[in-house]
């Protein structure tokens, strides 16, 4: 976890908003353009909510150092909350009912924090899949969240803001890469906040932490508030502009784990490593099917795709773990750092 | 940066232990005072104040493991206090009671007249007393900057939202801290590696970031444990001198925990001795420098079979 403010005085200084800036104008005036529903359906939707859920849990483990499991949970209240308040309360903006599902899951994440005052790492883990089961088990068996539907299965609400129909793949991306934008801008800032200073504290030395002041019980559940809260939303947009359905079963244990890998993979304590973790886990799969049909032909079969999937993800976290436990992050900036060197001693 | 020339000095004049208790002790000397060493010193710098902290029949075991017994000390305003003693002898634990990170079995802590059977870690920093540990404990993950400026995390006042969006007195919040920890950074000399990884740099200056870090509070009670560990002699003797400095500055009171003797005779007002969790002597350092009760716990005592005979 050491790459969270690495020394980079020997490179030329760009000022650090100029790299996000440039990538948002693209993602905004470029890629609408040239995008195919391909790109937008099967690549970038999942790839914006799987990061925005990596940003949320990186706060809660990569910056306060509390390990969870249960962030398909979050993501599952997040969006059975905003699909309720959109069908439930009248003339309540699309944007409203996002926030207010934001707010249930940031509650119902204080309430599974609550063991965290107590427990530590692997035992806190394992408290934590108390709100994956929980959570997924009280979605299925009251069917009043999914409004009666006999399947458990619903479609999700029309999007739009302000009277603009966003219901094409280029408009729901580009309500997905908004309310990401947003977020996590804001997630930036906690970080770098005294908040976000105090997160890490209790990470790296929570008695030290508690000696000088800090307020460890508030803080980390303030940390569990933020961190669902985000991956709550990032559940409203998987949901309802990746899936389209609103379902318990694309929350279960397994979505938890991705999540999880996305932020090793990528890089605890960094909020571009949930982008890059993300990207790597949604091209991935792609990627791999796309191989295997051209090296193996018709062997290559959805039986065979999904386990040299696993094999090849479960390998790719242990070489990771190994290797380079800063994650795809730390790996970006020592390749970037060897070719400016090299570039420059030309 | 200035410094008072007598913190320089103090390392030269000393040296290690065993030196220095056994120079110049004649056997006739050695029975001198003992009994009188033990009870409340009269010469003390601050004997009229009542004391900012005080032990009162303190006893802590782990298990079967007596790590203090019946421990009394009391430590008035401005001075320097000294606990030393050899491995094991409890003092850090005595330091672990005084900031409340551990309970102790019996007895109680007083701060400021306000007794303790527990002290609230949770509220140590706003009753103004600030620590620092035998083993480092910095946030790795943190620049020299943000470790010092999380010394005044205890007095922010502004929420989250605030500081996320920026408003409200987080701004200004943000700016007093800031330039707090600079100033602290300064005086101990850690300018140049304000923005470094705190765990990038090498053990001494860490030890330095901690004393930096407890510092910015200005408490009025600073709790030093061992903060000359590990360190070579230079860096002694340069951190005493930062010690002494604080201490002209900010005006605080001083526990100081350590190994070495020599440091401890040269920048401590009053020293309590410990060992096997007992407070074997509570004197100035001239005093205790002749106790021979302390002078056999750092020295050991003779056997009675010296020759080793029969072995």
């Amino acid at each position: 976890m050491a790459a969270i403010t690495s020394d980079f005085s020997f490179m030329p200084v760009l000022p650090k908003w100029v790299v996000p800036v440039l990538l948002l104008a693209f993602a905004y005036g470029v890629v609408p353009l040239i995008g195919s529903s391909y790109l937008f359906e099967a690549i970038l939707l999942p790839f914006l909510a799987l990061s925005l859920a990596g940003v949320g849990l990186n706060i809660l483990t990569g910056y306060a150092g509390q390990v969870s499991l249960g962030s398909a949970a979050f993501m599952a209240a997040g969006a059975f909350a905003a699909y309720n308040f959109n069908l439930r309360v009248e003339g309540l903006p699309l944007i409203g009912s996002i926030f207010l599902a934001g707010i249930v899951a940031a509650a119902i994440g204080i309430v599974f924090g609550l063991p965290s005052l107590r427990l530590k790492g692997f035992y806190l883990a394992v408290s934590t899949l108390a709100a994956q089961f929980f959570v997924q088990w009280a979605l299925t068996k009251f069917s009043w969240f999914s409004n009666d539907s006999a399947s458990g299965v619903i479609d999700a609400p029309r999007l739009s803001i302000a009277g603009v129909a966003l219901d094409s793949a280029i408009g729901r991306y580009l309500f997905a890469l908004t309310i990401v934008a947003i977020l996590t801008f804001l997630a930036y800032r906690l970080v770098s906040s005294q908040t976000g200073r105090n997160f890490i504290a209790i990470r790296d030395n929570e008695t030290a932490a508690r000696i000088i002041g800090i307020p460890v019980l508030k803080t980390k559940l303030l940390a569990f508030a933020i961190s669902s809260f985000i991956i709550g939303v990032a559940g409203v947009i998987w949901a309802f502009a990746y899936l389209r359905t609103v379902e318990p079963d694309g929350f279960d244990l397994d979505r938890s784990f991705q999540i999880l890998f996305i932020i090793i993979i990528g890089g605890l304590a960094s909020i571009r490593g949930a982008f890059f973790g993300a990207a790597l886990i949604v091209v991935f799969p792609l990627a791999l099917s796309r191989l295997g049909g051209f090296l193996l032909g018709d062997l290559f079969d959805s039986g065979v795709l999904d386990m040299s999937q696993r094999i090849v993800l479960g390998a790719l976290i242990i070489l990771f773990l190994i290797l380079e436990p800063d994650g795809l992050v730390a790996l970006w900036d020592r390749i970037r750092r060897r070719l400016l060197f090299a570039w420059q001693s030309t | 940066m200035p410094l008072p020339s007598s913190a320089l000095g103090v390392m030269e004049a000393s040296a290690y232990a065993p030196e220095v208790l056994a120079r110049g002790l004649p056997s006739s000397l050695r029975p001198q005072q003992q009994s009188e060493d033990r009870g409340e010193p009269t010469g003390s710098v601050a004997g009229v104040a009542s004391p900012l902290l005080s032990l009162q029949g303190i006893g802590l075991s782990f298990g079967g493991v007596v790590a203090l017994a019946d421990v009394d000390l009391s430590v008035h305003p401005g001075e320097i206090r000294a606990i030393i003693g050899p491995n094991g002898a409890g003092k850090s634990s005595l330091i672990n009671v005084i900031s409340g990170v551990y309970q102790p079995d019996r007895g109680q802590v007083l701060l400021d007249g306000i007794s303790y059977a527990h002290v609230p870690t949770q509220r140590l920093a706003h009753l103004g007393v600030a620590r620092t540990f035998q083993n480092l404990a910095l946030f790795k993950g943190l620049s020299v900057l943000d470790n010092v400026a999380s010394g005044l995390a205890y007095k922010v006042r502004s929420n989250f939202a605030g500081q996320v969006l920026g408003i409200g007195r987080s701004r200004g919040e943000q700016r007093d801290t800031l330039s707090r920890a600079d100033q602290i950074l300064e005086f101990l000399d850690l300018s140049a590696v304000r923005d470094r990884l705190v765990g990038t740099l090498p053990y001494g200056l860490q030890k330095r970031v901690e004393l930096a870090r407890a510092l910015v509070a200005e408490p009025r009670l600073l709790l030093l444990d061992e903060p000359m560990a590990g360190m070579t002699a230079s860096e002694k003797s340069e951190m005493a001198g930062f010690v002494r400095a604080a201490l002209d500055r900010f005006a605080t009171t001083v526990v100081l925990i350590e190994h070495d003797v020599g440091v401890v005779m040269g920048l401590s007002d009053r020293i309590a001795v410990l060992d096997y969790g007992r407070k074997i002597a509570d004197a100035t350092p001239d005093e205790v420098r002749n106790d021979q009760r302390v002078i056999d716990a750092y020295l050991g005592v003779a056997s009675d079979n010296e020759d080793g005979a029969g072995i």
